[in-house]
């Protein structure tokens, strides 16, 4: 029975991790409209309105339907996570579920209040004056922003367990939920998650009218669709690297093996070089590209600093040191990249003032919106995949976790087939949505003449 | 009563207004489901679609707070019914993955092949979800969910015959209570569909009255200790929901439809409170207490202050948005263009 129960879990194991990175990492790209696109959508539309501007309002009105896409899509797959968290790691939450099952409970506040005004913004567009419409929308922002903040406190407690202790029976016993929701890590996720869901929104919804530009259609309503994001996401570049270089050091501080993986690092020394790229076997990093002295620099602020390295913890306490390297070396280069933009912006404004409009700025535009949702990907895998073997740092680990229930593996597959119909239809709302404006409706909209179920207006 | 009883209430609370809110949303998309053709059935489909389509999200955000408040409170009973009854909870999630995806989609779906399949889908999916739910809470009420991850088995625990009564009426009392609220809706949007939900609702009301009588039969057979505790402490309950039922009939028969939907309520919350008096003192009848379940009280007083001081912003947010889509006309929006001429319609000119 115990041989049948072990030889499951073992099945179970690689099925679960993929199943469930897959439906985060599909969440997080909704989620990352949820927190920052309220706050463009509201920003455009109270524009249009101080300055009685069509165009902004035509614009803000397709933003607004384009977030009632997002969000429902948002919440259909975070419901599904929801259930995961119990499906897939029963381990987990039976022992740990009164640590940090908390800030989940707050979550569940600030996604009501979400909900409840985005439905009530949707709805009362047109039926209410400007200034109240606005304000219906008004609470949507800081409940998205307090909702990240929950969600990631949980997960930076599984980066930097705190807030309970063990009894010598292997009881989970004192436990100080607050405490464990403001763990070491939660300040540097929640910052750079935040920051990552601005460049994200920004770059993404900038690139559709960079391609839209691109094509030629060079209006004033597609120059503003591209204007205001970008902005926006131009600034947070900058500021995610610097956040990005507290969020490293707060790593190497907490998690040395992670970090150690991160930068494929084996022995522990002073005056590291920085590699970037490179094949990791045997022990050992090839083919790198090495900046003398980098890491021990930016890590400890001092050339001759010392880095742990992986040769501290045996070969079952390390985790798989390519992915992690690769998918580290990917946001980094990336983030960089992105600069570029934010660069030829900043050269442009203060040289003409006025922005740049070549077509080799508006293609690494129409690039931006993938590149910062692959960096953001990228940035979690190095953060999971990094954890590894663990579930709960030090605490708990993640084979021990996994639910033994038979045929569970097969979850996969159905999860893979329902989410690719889900993206298929995902994809085909927000493109009616952009190619037809004036007919298309949002989910929690109410048409006047509503479309009838063959999709026909009703005469008249 | 102790501090897990208390957060084990906030939690029964929560489940009660899934069932009531989130279950009036998958009747309605059962009824969506039996309207008929496309052009015959058009006229309820758009009124259905009125009622629930800006509230859908809220509604169901009370079956994730049920299930947070339960991993938090009481981790080992959360760990132990997702991993026995795993396979029905990730069929009722895909099902609200199926509907979520298929209401969300469908109005801006442009081909007739396209809204026909997102209308089907939103439909069935309507039946089956709460099926699978209703299933849930058979197996767990029957005793068939041990401690322990996965420690039950993952088929019977939900195929059997306390869990087909349960799923068959999760879904007759959520098209019951969605033909009672649509009645009203409808009232005030398209009168002659008030008759059509009305004769829909005095029927399903008969029915689902009768399953729950045969019911109690099956239980008898299949889980004797539930059908004990049900006729001592779930009696009272029980007697109150039939009573309940059978004044909604009387106020339906008398076209008193807000009436009508408070009664339909009350029968459905009292059916849940039965069978919570049935089960108390267990999370997890037969094996585990909720003493034995709750976590610490440090945990415990948390979730408490945490949802008094929650509620006090969301009560009077869920109270704005029913008020606000139960008197704001639906058919009435301004036209396009407003912000862009709106210096010239006397709204006062736009500050600069
Ligand atoms: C647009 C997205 C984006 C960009 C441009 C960057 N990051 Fe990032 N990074 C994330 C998006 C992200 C993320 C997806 O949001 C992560 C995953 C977990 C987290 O909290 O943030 C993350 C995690 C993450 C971690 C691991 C944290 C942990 O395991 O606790 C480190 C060390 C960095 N980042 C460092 C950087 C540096 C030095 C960057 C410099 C360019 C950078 N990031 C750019
Ligand atoms: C609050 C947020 C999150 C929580 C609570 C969380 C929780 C978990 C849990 C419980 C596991 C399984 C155990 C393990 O493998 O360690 C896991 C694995 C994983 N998660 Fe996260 N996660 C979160 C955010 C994300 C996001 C947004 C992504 C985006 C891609 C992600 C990617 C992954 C990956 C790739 C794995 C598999 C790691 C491996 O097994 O190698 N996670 N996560
Ligand atoms: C295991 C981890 C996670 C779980 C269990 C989870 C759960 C959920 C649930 C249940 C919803 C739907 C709420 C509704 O119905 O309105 C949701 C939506 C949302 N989640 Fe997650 N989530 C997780 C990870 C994350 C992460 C990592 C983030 C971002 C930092 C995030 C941010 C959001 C946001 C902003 C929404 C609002 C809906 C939207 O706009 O898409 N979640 N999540």
């Amino acid at each position: 029975m115990d041989q049948q129960l072990l030889a499951d879990a073992v099945d179970n194991l690689y099925p679960a991790r993929m199943q469930m990175a897959f439906s985060l990492g599909w969440h997080i790209i909704f989620s990352c409209f949820g927190i920052t696109f309220p706050a463009l959508v509201l920003f455009a539309e109270w524009r249009a309105y101080r300055r009685a501007d069509a165009d902004l309002e035509r614009l803000a009105h397709t933003w607004a339907k384009a977030m009632g896409v997002m969000f429902a899509a948002g919440a259909v797959s975070g419901t599904i996570l929801s259930f995961e968290m119990g499906i897939l790691w029963p381990g987990l939450m039976e022992r740990f579920g009164e640590v940090f099952g908390f800030p989940f409970i707050l979550e569940g506040f600030t996604f009501f209040i979400e909900a409840i005004f985005l439905g009530i913004y949707l709805f009362s567009w047109g039926r209410l004056s400007p200034r109240a419409h606005l304000l219906t929308g008004l609470p949507i922002i800081p409940a998205g922003i307090a909702g990240a903040l929950f969600v990631i406190s949980a997960n930076a407690w599984m980066n930097t367990p705190e807030g309970f202790e063990i009894d010598a029976g292997g009881r989970v016993v004192d436990v100080d939920v607050i405490d464990a929701m403001f763990n070491p890590s939660t300040a540097a996720q929640w910052l750079h998650m935040i920051i990552a869901a601005f460049m994200v929104v920004g770059f993404t919804v900038a690139s559709i009218y960079a391609v839209g530009m691109l094509r030629g259609r060079r209006t004033r309503y597609h120059r503003l669709g591209l204007v205001i994001p970008l902005t926006l996401a131009a600034i947070a570049t900058p500021v995610q690297i610097g956040v990005g270089d507290y969020i490293a050091n707060v790593v190497a501080e907490t998690q040395p093996v992670k970090l150690a993986a991160m930068e494929g690092l084996y022995r522990t020394g002073t005056g590291v070089p920085l590699s970037l790229g490179g094949i990791y076997t045997d022990d050992e990093l090839r083919y790198a590209l090495r900046i003398p002295w980098g890491l021990s620099l930016l890590v400890t602020h001092d050339p001759d600093g010392q880095v742990v390295g992986l040769e501290t913890v045996g070969p079952q306490l390390r985790p798989p040191v390519n992915v992690v390297h690769l998918s580290y070396n990917v946001m980094v280069g990336i983030g960089f990249a992105l600069m570029l933009i934010t660069l030829a912006m900043a050269w442009t404004w203060f040289r003409h003032r006025r922005l740049p409009g070549s077509r080799w700025f508006l293609r690494g535009v129409a690039l931006s919106g993938v590149a910062s949702i692959v960096a953001m990907e990228a940035g979690w895998v190095t953060t999971e995949v990094g954890r590894q073997p663990w579930v709960v740092y030090e605490k708990l680990k993640t084979a021990d976790a996994v639910s033994s229930a038979p045929g569970l593996y097969l979850g996969l597959w159905a999860v893979l087939a329902v989410y690719a119909v889900l993206t298929f239809l995902t994809v085909y709302t927000l493109r009616r949505l952009a190619h037809h404006h004036d007919d298309a409706v949002a989910p929690q909209e109410v048409a006047a003449e509503p479309l009838d179920s063959t999709g026909e207006r009703p005469a008249g | 009563m102790n501090l897990p009883d208390a957060v084990l209430t906030v939690m029964f609370l929560a489940l009660i207004a899934y069932a009531l809110f989130g279950g009036a949303d998958f009747g309605a998309g059962i009824w969506d489901l039996l309207a008929g053709g496309t052009a015959k059935g058009r006229p309820q489909r758009t009124l259905i679609e009125h009622s629930i389509g800006p509230v859908w999200e809220a509604n169901h955000v009370w079956l994730i707070f049920v299930l947070v408040v339960l991993w938090t409170g009481f981790p080992p009973a959360f760990a132990a019914i997702a991993s026995t009854l795993y396979i029905p909870l990730t069929l009722a999630g895909f099902g609200m993955i199926v509907r979520g995806g298929a209401f969300a989609f469908r109005k801006t779906a442009s081909t007739p092949g396209m809204q026909r399949f997102l209308g089907g889908s939103f439909a069935l999916s309507s039946v089956v979800t709460p099926f699978f739910l209703g299933a849930m809470v058979g197996g767990i009420a029957s005793g068939r969910v041990p401690p322990g991850v996965a420690a039950g088995s993952v088929l019977t625990s939900w195929i059997n015959p306390t869990s087909v009564l349960g799923g068959v009426l999760a879904v007759l009392s959520c098209a019951y209570l969605a033909a009672a609220f649509l009645c009203g809706d409808a009232r005030r949007e398209a009168p002659d569909l008030a008759e059509v939900f009305r004769r829909r609702a005095l029927i399903t009301a008969f029915v689902t009255g009768a399953v729950a009588i045969a019911g109690i039969f099956v239980l008898r057979g299949d889980a004797p200790v539930l059908f004990d505790q049900l006729l001592g402490r779930g009696l009272a309950p029980i007697v109150l929901s039939a009573a309940a039922g059978a004044v909604s009939i009387g106020l339906l028969l008398g076209r008193r439809y807000i009436w009508a939907r408070v009664a339909a309520g009350a029968a459905v919350t009292a059916v849940l409170c039965g069978w919570a008096a049935g089960q108390y003192p267990y999370v997890l009848p037969a094996h585990l207490t909720i003493d034995d379940a709750a976590a610490g009280r440090g945990t415990l007083t948390a979730v408490l202050v945490a949802v008094a001081v929650g509620s006090i912003l969301l009560i009077p947010a869920l109270i704005l948005m029913y008020r606000m889509f139960q008197t704001v006309p639906a058919a009435t929006p301004h036209p396009p263009g407003l912000y862009a001429d709106h210096d010239h319609t006397g709204r006062g000119t736009p500050p600069t």
